[in-house]
């Protein structure tokens, strides 16, 4: 059983606050939804927990299984067992998705498996081209390709904690079905814990939140089950902004 | 040898950021490279013949470096015959052994009509040689002509070498004309391709990676005279610890070179605070029916790049080497298939090893 604590987290970019103070507990095996309106600092949430350079931790702390995150660089984090995926994966030409496995993967252990034999196996269940292993991450892929790219990504790594920021943007309705049932499957398989950051509720009929929190203006103002999903798309955000203010 | 020659300044645009001023010819007395060339048989010339075959792509030097080379020169001749195609890659390796001279190397590769040959040719030096090599390539491809010349720069870090690389390309002619570069103390290279045929074709291609006090120098000119005429520049290097680079190139487009494509792309990589590197692209264009562009780029390791592979458990340190070796394979893809290509990967992995 692994879980990550979010404490009281404020984070400014340059001078300017946008996470207002965040608590939030996920353990292995749920999946916690943050849904928030554009500019409630989903986007921050997941780039301060990861250490992405320019957002800086202003207060509060982040634990996993009660080591202190904040104090790790960005890939200590990752071999730690956190894992990114990201709304925009950056293009890095000439460096090919095999190679950042292999380098991922000796940093966590001696002990390397099959990883041509993993990726292909790995490829094959969520209709990745294993052609584009072996070219640059990520560049001249289509937006599908992305994101495909990151959810192979996780399911190779296998991490204990998934942070996954907006899935769903670029992502044509077959490229979402297969990342999000894969993801929901990995909480199933290996037990992985998930914050899923988005803005609309259209990839939870695969990947199925057991709590939902909404984020506005840098606060989680409400948070719920499943339904509250439902009463986001039906009411929208409007409501919470008010809340926050 | 009375030395009368004046050297230039930096004071002279072509000079400028050089470090021409450190030169001081007294220190070096004339002397020939330990030279040897391999898979020649049937193009190589000997003799009155091989010096004879001078001028074939330069008939006014460019600069007083390869006046000097003229007037001192240790020639290899390379005459491809009219629809001839040498099948192996001809191999000539300088070698400089000792400290206090300066060499001047003549390459010059003739292919005729239809013809096609592939020459590599390697400066070598130990780390401890302080010498100068004043080389001199010149290349000229007569129609439909196809020539690929790698040069690599792997001299010592005393080493100074100021160098000149001319190619000429006549009607529909293909020229590929690439330089690695990663030894050597200061090493200049001016490298022009001349296109004075309709529909020649010409790529240039550099990698350079300077570390320590090292300073590459690159001067660039693709000059473009007939129509429907296309060049294709790609240079990239990185410079680490206190290392400099310069690059400046020049796309000069002459009035009746109608339909004519040109492109110069540099991009370098500053790998420490203390690192250097300027990019300065020009054009000149007399026409307007051209299709031309230029790129030049000058930063670190970037950021957003860095951080993905973190994101993901590369350590820093991985991730930059992933990072460097992606940006130099772009270039490295496109050498000329050669034994070389491994040693070269090989050398920038222990430049950038140094580092971490």
């Amino acid at each position: 059983m692994t879980t990550l604590e979010i404490r009281d987290l404020h984070v400014s970019v340059g001078d300017t606050q946008i996470l207002n103070g965040i608590t939030l507990t996920i353990k292995s095996g749920e999946v916690h939804a943050v849904m928030g309106p554009n500019g409630a600092g989903k986007s921050t949430l997941s780039a301060a927990i990861m250490g992405k350079p320019g957002y800086t931790v202003t207060g509060g702390q982040v634990l996993l299984d009660g080591k202190d995150v904040l104090a790790m660089a960005t890939w200590e984090r990752a071999v730690a067992g956190l894992h990114l995926v990201m709304q925009y994966p950056t293009e890095v030409p000439g460096v090919k998705l095999d190679e950042v496995l292999s380098e991922a993967l000796k940093a966590r252990s001696g002990s390397l498996p099959d990883l041509t034999k993993t990726i292909a196996t790995e490829a094959a269940r969520i209709g990745f081209d294993t052609e584009l292993v072996h070219r640059a991450v990520n560049v001249d892929f289509s937006g599908g390709e992305k994101k495909r790219n990151e959810t192979l990504q996780l399911a190779v790594l296998q991490p204990r904690i998934a942070i996954i920021d907006e899935l769903d943007s670029g992502l044509d309705i077959d490229a979402l079905r297969d990342c999000a049932q894969r993801v929901e499957d990995a909480t199933k398989e290996s037990d992985l814990g998930v914050l899923v950051i988005t803005h609309y509720s259209r990839m939870f009929e695969q990947l199925k939140p057991d709590f939902v929190h909404i984020l506005a203006k840098g606060r989680i103002v409400k948070s719920g089950g499943p339904e509250l999903a439902d009463d986001l798309e039906r009411d929208g955000y409007a409501a919470y902004s008010e809340v926050a203010n | 040898m009375t030395t009368t020659l004046v050297l230039p300044t930096v004071e002279e645009e072509v000079w400028r950021y050089s470090r021409i001023g450190e030169l001081d010819l007294a220190n070096f007395r004339s002397a020939t490279a330990t030279t040897t060339v391999e898979n020649a048989e049937g193009v190589q010339l000997a003799g009155a013949e091989a010096s004879a075959l001078m001028g074939v792509a330069i008939t006014t030097a460019p600069d007083v470096f390869a006046q000097m080379n003229t007037d001192n020169a240790a020639v290899v001749a390379l005459k491809v015959a009219k629809g001839k195609v040498h099948a192996t890659t001809v191999v000539i390796t300088h070698t400089i052994n000792e400290s206090g001279v300066v060499v001047y190397p003549r390459l010059v590769i003739d292919a005729a009509e239809n013809s096609e040959i592939t020459v590599v040719e390697r400066f070598v030096s130990a780390d401890n040689v302080m010498s100068l090599v004043v080389p001199v390539v010149e290349i000229h491809a007569s129609q439909s002509a196809r020539v690929t010349y790698l040069a690599i720069n792997e001299l010592g870090d005393k080493t100074w070498q100021i160098g000149n690389q001319v190619a000429v390309g006549e009607r529909d002619s293909n020229v590929r004309v690439f330089s690695v570069a990663l030894g050597g103390d200061y090493a200049r290279m001016r490298a022009e391709v001349r296109l004075v045929g309709q529909g020649a074709n010409a790529q240039q291609t550099a990698l350079y990676f300077a570390d320590g006090t090292q300073m590459h120098d690159f001067r660039t000119l693709q000059v473009h005279e007939a129509p429907r005429t296309r060049s294709d520049l790609l240079f990239k290097g990185a410079v680490k610890d206190t290392a400099k680079s310069v690059y400046t190139g020049l796309i000069k487009i002459s009035e009746n070179a109608t339909k004519t494509e040109a492109f110069q792309t540099n991009r370098n990589l500053t790998l420490s605070h203390g690192a250097w590197a300027e990019s300065v692209p020009n054009l000149e264009i007399e026409t307007n029916d051209v299709k031309c562009s230029h790129a030049s780029t000058v930063g670190p390791i970037d950021d957003e790049q860095r951080f993905y592979l973190e994101s993901r458990g590369v350590p820093p340190e991985i991730a930059e080497r992933l990072v460097v070796f992606g940006f130099f394979d772009e270039v490295i893809d496109r050498l000329p298939k050669s034994e070389f290509i491994e040693g070269i990967r090989a050398k920038v992995i222990a430049k950038l090893g140094s580092n971490v």
